[in-house]
Parts: structure tokens; sequence; C-alpha cells
């Protein structure tokens, strides 16, 4: 057996992003419902309230983002709906795909999807990880 | 008409580093700074604007790349 055959059968992907809270506060003042009906899921809308609502909503944001770099849509459609960013029971959070997003990870066999997201008055940043099988 | 209402909002929403009624129109807008999160502003104020609503199909990268693609954008949608 030589070296390269013993080489994992996937590559990882990487993905981040950066969102300035007070972005999507102004998003939620100026266009209210329909900026938020938009870019977020009935469950994200659900599971962001509170004070730091606008913290939380920009670390969605961030990660729908950074879903997307390590999707690498090219021209393809991705409703931003399309990347649900769950909470987990452990305090962390998963990702889901529907639609055009999900199809985007099928077809390239990007699996593994993990989440980190982090967030503060001012910004909001998350990052993802994933393979991709089969290269 | 509609290309002074695009760069009206994109000078009100797009976040870019340069003035969006000098822009060229084919520029490329990313290039000039616009984020995702700003393109989602644009959009919603171009529905407010030209009373449309962008359908899922539309929401790609390329819509808002540029006063071009927004304009082609916007007659596709029967402005």
């Amino acid at each position: 057996m030589t070296l390269d055959d013993r080489r994992p059968t996937w590559t990882p992907r990487i993905g981040c992003d950066l969102v300035t809270v007070q972005d999507v506060a102004d998003s939620i003042e100026i266009f209210g419902d329909r900026y938020l009906t938009r870019t977020f899921t009935p469950h994200e809308l659900e599971t962001c309230t509170g004070a730091h609502r606008s913290q939380r909503l920009a670390a969605r944001f961030a990660a729908k983002e950074a879903v997307l770099k390590v999707l690498r849509p090219g021209d393809t459609a991705v409703p931003w709906r399309s990347i649900e960013i769950r909470r987990a029971e452990w305090g962390g959070c998963t990702v889901e795909l529907s639609g055009n997003a999900a199809a985007l990870a099928r077809d390239q066999q990007v699996t593994d999807i993990q989440v980190s997201i982090s967030h503060e008055p001012r910004y909001a940043l998350a990052t993802v990880t994933a393979v991709v099988a089969g290269t | 008409m509609t290309e002074q209402a695009i760069r009206k909002i994109l000078g009100e929403h797009g976040r870019l580093s340069v003035d969006s009624t000098a822009v060229e129109r084919s520029a490329d807008l990313y290039e000039l700074g616009l984020t995702s999160h700003a393109s989602v502003n644009v959009m919603l104020a171009l529905e407010d604007a030209f009373d449309v609503e962008f359908p899922d199909e539309l929401l790609r990268k390329s819509t808002f790349a540029s006063v071009d693609a927004i304009h082609a954008a916007l007659t596709e949608l029967g402005v």
C-alpha cells in the first residue's frame, strides 16, 4: 500500500462571514417583516428574540453566507430561507438545507456541514466547515 | 428613469464605496462594496419603488451584480 492509497477520499471546505449588527437592525427598522420573512425562516425568527435579537439574527445571516461559501453556488439561485440555522439542544447551532441549497450539497456531495457562530454588540460572525466526498 | 431610480436605491442601500450616480452601467457592484446583506436591502427597496416582487429564481448573485443586471431583472419583472 502506498501513501496515495491511504489518502482520504474527501476534502474539507471552509467558509466564514462577518456581519455588522447595526446593518441588520437598520434593515428591520426600514423594511420590517418583509426583511425578516424573506431572509429568515420561522424557526430562526422564533429562536432570535429578546434584547439581543439583532445580534442573533446577524449571526444567522453570517452563517447563511458562510454556508453559501461552502456550497459554492456560482450563479444558482439560493434563497436565504433555504439555508436554516437551527438551535441545537446542546447550545450550539446546526445547518439544515432545503431547495436549491440542498440540491447543491447533494450534487457536489457536500456533507457533514458544521457551523459555529458568535456575536457581540457590533459584529456577528460565523464559520462553517464541511467535507466533500469522493475527491 | 428606471436607471436613475436604481442608482438612487444603490446610493441609499448599496453601501458602495463610490458614488452610485457615477458608476459604469456594467461595473461589478460587488467589487465596489456591495455585500450580500446590502443586496437584500437593495432588492427590498427595488420592490418598494417598482411595486414588484423578486421571485426565488432571481435571488442569484448575478441579478444584483451591476446596474445593467438590475435593469434587466426589472425588465424581466415587467417594469
